[in-house]
């Protein structure tokens, strides 16, 4: 299943299939490592949602919703 | 038949009893003099980057002799920490520089680290890994190699990593990325002696390094660079990372564009720009 990184649930592991961000923004990601290809699992979620930390890569990363909503994953066997 | 001796292995001036490893010949640990924050006199300046928390400041206090700012939080090393040390009979200087995932994003600590790799030009840049994230520590490691390849990568937290089952084949991370690796344990001094004889070799050119070139799959981007390239090596023949700057200048970033305006590249490409002093963005002079 296709969908972005926003929809991901607490537990959840998913694969990058593209970045849909521009500028720095894209050029930060890539360089923590969110790449097409790399798996991705959501590590905690705060209160509101927003931020949620993500594990990728042996890190933890926090992102906004609007940030992982420009991240496409697939779920499941993909 | 002759009398023939047997051969004795060359036998060093003992140096000074070490708690740790006595009189071994091969204590290079006890021919450090840390020196604290007198950086005069140095033959040589060594950088000191890295990821955040791989540490880095680890390795500074353990070649320098001072405790300054172990900690973790952003921005701790907002312009690099200079220090000095002494090993065998040279003296170092060493530059903290900020921890960073990338040179090429936009925040400050990125900016003074880059600036000091390319126009500080460090005579030697160790870049301090975490073992136990390699994958995403690499990505720095591969950017600095484009911009020098008098590197040598201090692969630290190799205890932690064992903890986890982890074990890294550093010769072969050597030989793939063509500079010398030397596995570490900076908290508890491990692999000191080791780093201080790799990082004396490549300021003496004994070690010979090797970056392998990144390059881009894309045909066009390959063309452009390379004739941006071609044109900048052109202009200011004595420049060695024309590669790096040309894509630099293709993605329109802006501290390299203004060095190539207002002169700074060219004051580079002079033999006699050394290393001696640089100007960072804040127009404070670091010598």
């Amino acid at each position: 299943m296709t969908t972005t990184l926003d929809r991901l649930r607490n537990g959840q592991t998913a694969t990058v299939t593209a970045l849909d961000v521009d500028g720095a923004e894209r050029r930060r990601l890539m360089d923590l490592g969110v790449l097409p290809g790399t798996p991705i699992r959501v590590d905690r979620v705060s209160p509101l949602g927003d931020p949620t930390a993500y594990l990728v890569r042996g890190s933890v990363i926090a992102l906004r919703r609007h940030q992982a909503r420009g991240i496409h994953i697939t779920v499941g066997q993909g | 038949m002759p009398h023939t001796e047997l051969p004795t292995p060359s036998v060093n001036p003992a140096p000074p009893t070490d708690p740790v490893c006595g009189t071994c010949a091969l204590n290079h640990a006890s021919q450090l003099l840390s020196l604290g924050v007198d950086v005069s006199g140095h033959d040589h300046v060594v950088a000191l980057a890295g990821n955040p928390n791989t540490g880095k400041s680890t390795v500074f206090n353990a070649l320098t002799g001072l405790r300054q700012h172990v900690g973790n939080w952003p921005g701790k090393t907002v312009i690099g920490a200079e220090g000095g040390f002494g090993y065998r009979d040279r003296r170092y200087k060493l530059v903290d520089l900020p921890g960073t995932y990338s040179l090429l994003s936009t925040s400050e600590d990125e900016d003074v680290a880059r600036d000091f790799l390319v126009f500080g030009r460090p005579d030697v840049t160790v870049v301090v890994v975490d073992a136990t994230r390699l994958q995403r520590n690499l990505n720095l490691v591969l950017q600095i190699l484009q911009i020098t390849d008098r590197v040598v990568l201090a692969l630290n937290l190799v205890d932690e990593a064992r903890r986890h089952g982890l074990s890294v084949d550093e010769r072969h991370l050597a030989r793939e990325l063509g500079v010398p690796v030397v596995p570490m344990a900076a908290r508890s001094r491990q692999g000191v002696p080791d780093l201080l004889e790799t990082v004396e070799r490549v300021a003496l050119g004994t070690i010979a390094t090797r970056a392998r070139p990144v390059h881009h799959g894309d045909v066009r981007t390959e063309r452009a660079v390379s004739e941006l390239a071609h044109r900048i090596q052109r202009e200011y023949p004595e420049l060695t990372n024309t590669r790096w700057i040309a894509l630099r200048l293709l993605e329109g970033d802006p501290g390299i564009e203004r060095a190539v305006t207002d002169g700074t590249l060219g004051r580079l490409a002079a033999p006699a720009a050394s290393t001696e002093s640089f100007t960072d963005r804040s127009g404070k002079t670091h010598s």
